[in-house]
C-alpha cells in the first residue's frame, strides 16, 4: 500500500440555485500523504468551506458532485455509504472548527462531552474520564482532572480551542481537518495553537489539513500548500518552493499583498485589483485573467491545465507553459 | 493641544476591574494603535471614550472639553466629530435599512435637513470604492470587506476629526486589507483626520500607526513610536507580542519567546507586577509595583526592562 492517505481526484461540486448551477469546485486534484500537513490558502469564497464539507460530506442539499471521486485509504467517500461516513467522522476523519466559542456545548461540562464524542468506546466511564484528562494534559491545559467538571465558559478561547483541537484527536484520527483554526485567536495564542498542533502531529502522527487565509501561519506550519482561487487549484506545492519560487501569478500576488511581508512602512500597500468571477456565470479562459497583470490573448479563450513543472510543483498557467515550450 | 487626552480612565463591571487605569494622548492627524491579547481591554477603552461603556473614574477630553460620563444631551453633536467603526461589520449594520438609509443616517440623527441625502449617498460610496448602485441593496447582499467598506462610509459622513476604529481588518482577506488600510491613509492625508486603532494584527500597526500603546490587564504597559516600539521593545510582553508574529517565510528564523501560562484572572490581579508570573525575564524586584515611567516620549511599566 502506498503512503497517500488522501486523495481528491478531478473533483468538481456545484451548488444548484435560482441562478443556475454555481460551480463551487472545478476539477480539484490534489493529495495527502499519511502524517503531511497540507495547507490550504486562498481568499474568500474560493472554495474551501466546500471541499471540507465534501470531504466530510455533510454538504448542504442543494450540493451536486458532479464529477470525481474522495477517496480515503483508496475507498470512494462519494460512493460510501452513509453508515460507512458515520463510522469515519470523529474516528478516522475528525474536524477542528473556526470558532472556539461556537465549538462547544454550552450547558454542558467539558468532562460531559469528552465522555459523549467516546460512545463507540468499550471502555468504562471512569477509563474514559481518564483519557480525557489525558489529552487535555496533552494540549497544555492544566490541572486536567478538575478542569473536566468545568463549563466551557470557564475557558478563555485560546484554551477552548486547545480543547476542540484535544477532542478532535482523541480517537487517533488518521486525518484532521483544520478549517482556520486560528483566526478567532489573538497573535500569541495563535502561536500556541501551531506550535501545539505541530507536538501533536509528531505525536499521533496525523495528517493534518490545515485551512487558513493567513499565509504566515501557512509558511510556519505546514509541509505542502495547495493554493485555490474561485473554486479551482490554481497552484500547489512543497512549501519552499511556492513562498520562494511561486509559478502563478496569483501566488506571487497573494504573497507580495501580506503586510508581513513588507518590513518597511509602506504609505500604499500592494492590492489585487478587481473582483472574484461569478462561479454561476463563469468567463472562458483563465478564471484569473481579469486581475491578472500579465494575461496573454491565450488566457481569455483557453483554460490552463494544472501542469507538473517539476516534481511535486503544480501550477495552472499559460505563462510557464511558454517557458516550457520555448 | 491634543485632539483626545485621556487620563487614568478606569472602568469596573461589579467587581471585574477592567481597565485599571488608562492615559494617552492622540495629536490632530495621529493614527494611534492600542494592541494586547483578547480581554485586555482595548475595545473597552474605545467604547469609554464614545460614551458606550461606563467609566467611573479618569477623565476623558476632546478639543479640551471633558467628555467622560457626559449625558447624551452633550455626546450627541460631538459625535459629529468623533465616528466609530465597530469591530463586526455585519453586525453593525441594520439588516432592514438600505445602504443608502445607512449611511445617510448620520445625517438625519444631526439634524441636517438641508443635504440632499442620495447625493451624499452617492458621494460616499465613491469614496470608500463602492459601486453607486448599491445604495440600494441591503447587508445581506454585501461581502466582508464591502460591509467594512460601508462602516468606513458611514464613520467619514459627518467628516470627523477623530476615527475609533476597533479591529477594521479582521476577517478580511489580505488584498482587501490592503485596500481597506490604503483608503484610510489615504483620507488620514487628503482630510486631515485622527484616528485611534485597535487591532492584534502587528503588520497592520507598522504600516498605519505612528504611535503604539500596548495593554495588558486593563493597563498601558509600553508606548511609544511605532518605530521605537519595533526596533526597541523594552517590556518584556511587547517583545513577546512582536516575537509572535509568524512571517510569510518558510525559512524565517525566529526567536520565539513563549509566554508562560494563561492571562491571569481580573477578580484576581496578582501582586506586584502583574505580567510576572508569565514573565519569562521577571526577576526578585519584580514583586514590587511598578509605576509608570516616560523617557523621551517612551513609556514603560517594567521594574526589569530589556535592552
Amino acid at each position: 500500500m502506498t503512503d497517500t492517505l488522501l486523495e481528491i481526484d478531478h473533483l468538481s461540486v456545484d451548488y444548484e440555485t435560482g441562478r443556475g448551477d454555481l460551480k463551487a469546485l472545478r476539477d480539484i486534484t490534489f493529495d495527502v500523504n499519511k502524517g503531511e500537513i497540507v495547507g490550504i490558502v486562498g481568499e474568500s469564497g474560493c472554495g474551501k468551506s466546500t471541499l471540507i464539507s465534501s470531504i466530510l460530506r455533510l454538504t448542504a442539499p442543494n450540493t451536486r458532485f458532479r464529477e470525481g471521486e474522495i477517496r480515503f485509504k483508496g475507498q470512494d467517500l462519494l460512493q460510501s455509504s452513509e453508515r460507512h461516513m458515520r463510522d469515519l467522522r470523529g474516528a478516522d476523519i475528525s474536524i477542528v472548527f473556526q470558532d472556539p466559542m461556537q465549538t462547544h456545548n454550552p450547558v454542558l461540562t467539558i468532562g460531559q462531552q469528552m465522555l459523549d464524542i467516546q460512545h463507540r468506546s468499550k471502555q468504562s466511564k471512569a477509563d474514559k474520564l481518564a483519557h480525557a484528562a489525558k489529552m487535555l494534559g496533552a494540549v497544555g491545559i492544566p490541572d486536567p482532572e478538575a478542569r473536566l467538571k468545568q463549563y466551557p465558559h470557564e475557558f478563555s478561547g485560546g484554551m477552548r480551542q486547545r480543547i476542540a483541537i484535544a477532542m478532535a484527536l482523541m480517537s487517533e484520527p488518521d486525518l484532521l481537518i483544520a478549517d482556520e483554526p486560528t483566526t478567532a485567536l489573538d497573535a500569541t495564542l495563535e502561536v500556541q495553537i501551531i506550535e501545539r498542533l505541530q507536538e501533536l502531529q509528531r505525536e499521533f502522527h496525523c495528517a493534518i489539513l490545515f485551512i487558513s487565509h493567513h499565509l504566515g501561519v501557512i509558511a510556519e506550519l505546514c509541509d505542502r500548500v495547495v493554493v485555490m482561487y474561485a473554486g479551482a487549484v490554481v497552484e500547489s506545492g512543497e512549501v519552499r518552493e511556492i513562498f520562494h519560487n511561486p509559478k502563478h501569478p496569483y501566488t506571487r500576488r497573494l504573497i507580495e499583498c501580506d503586510p508581513g511581508h513588507i518590513k518597511e512602512r509602506a504609505r500604499v500597500l500592494p492590492t489585487i485589483p478587481g473582483e472574484v468571477p461569478d462561479l454561476a456565470n463563469l468567463p472562458g479562459g483563465c478564471i484569473f485573467r481579469d486581475r491578472c497583470d500579465q494575461a496573454m490573448a491565450r488566457c481569455a479563450t483557453q483554460v490552463p491545465p494544472l501542469d507538473q513543472l517539476k516534481k511535486g510543483h503544480h501550477a495552472a498557467c499559460w505563462l510557464n507553459h511558454e517557458e516550457v515550450t520555448t | 493641544m491634543s485632539l483626545l487626552n485621556v487620563v487614568d480612565l478606569k472602568t469596573s463591571y461589579g467587581p471585574v476591574n477592567v481597565l485599571a487605569g488608562v492615559s494617552f494622548t492622540v495629536q490632530p492627524g495621529e493614527t494611534y494603535a492600542l494592541v494586547g491579547e483578547s480581554g485586555s481591554g482595548k475595545t473597552t477603552v474605545i467604547r469609554a471614550i464614545a460614551g458606550l461603556a461606563p467609566a467611573q473614574d479618569g477623565s476623558v477630553t476632546f478639543e479640551g472639553q471633558e467628555i467622560r460620563g457626559a449625558p447624551e444631551r452633550v455626546m450627541r453633536p460631538l459625535r459629529k466629530d468623533m465616528a466609530m467603526m465597530f469591530q463586526d461589520p455585519v453586525g453593525s449594520l441594520s439588516p432592514r435599512l438600505t445602504i443608502r438609509s445607512l449611511i445617510t443616517e448620520p445625517y438625519r440623527i444631526q439634524g441636517m435637513k438641508d443635504k440632499d441625502l442620495d447625493a451624499e449617498a452617492k458621494r460616499l460610496l465613491e469614496m470608500v470604492n463602492l459601486p453607486t448602485h448599491f445604495a440600494d441593496r441591503y447587508p445581506y447582499q454585501l461581502s466582508g470587506g464591502q460591509a467594512r467598506r460601508v462602516g468606513v462610509a458611514r464613520a467619514l459622513a459627518l467628516e470627523p476629526k477623530l476615527i475609533l476604529a476597533d479591529e477594521p481588518t479582521a476577517g478580511l482577506d489580505v488584498s482587501v486589507q490592503g485596500e481597506l488600510l490604503n483608503l484610510l491613509n489615504d483620507l488620514r492625508e487628503r482630510l486631515g483626520l485622527a484616528m485611534v486603532i485597535i487591532t492584534h494584527n502587528l503588520s497592520v500597526v507598522r504600516h498605519v500607526a505612528d504611535r503604539m500603546g500596548i495593554m495588558y490587564l486593563g493597563r498601558l504597559v509600553e508606548e511609544g513610536t511605532t518605530e521605537t516600539i519595533f526596533k526597541d521593545p523594552r517590556h518584556p510582553y511587547t517583545r513577546c507580542l512582536l516575537s509572535a508574529n509568524p512571517e510569510p517565510d518558510p525559512d524565517a528564523r525566529l526567536e520565539r519567546i513563549a509566554l508562560k501560562g494563561e492571562p491571569p484572572s481580573l477578580l484576581k490581579r496578582p501582586s506586584g507586577c502583574e505580567f510576572r508570573e508569565r514573565c519569562p525575564f521577571a526577576k526578585d524586584i519584580c514583586t514590587q509595583t511598578p509605576e509608570w515611567e516616560v523617557d523621551g516620549g517612551h513609556g514603560l511599566r517594567c521594574l526589569a526592562p530589556l535592552s
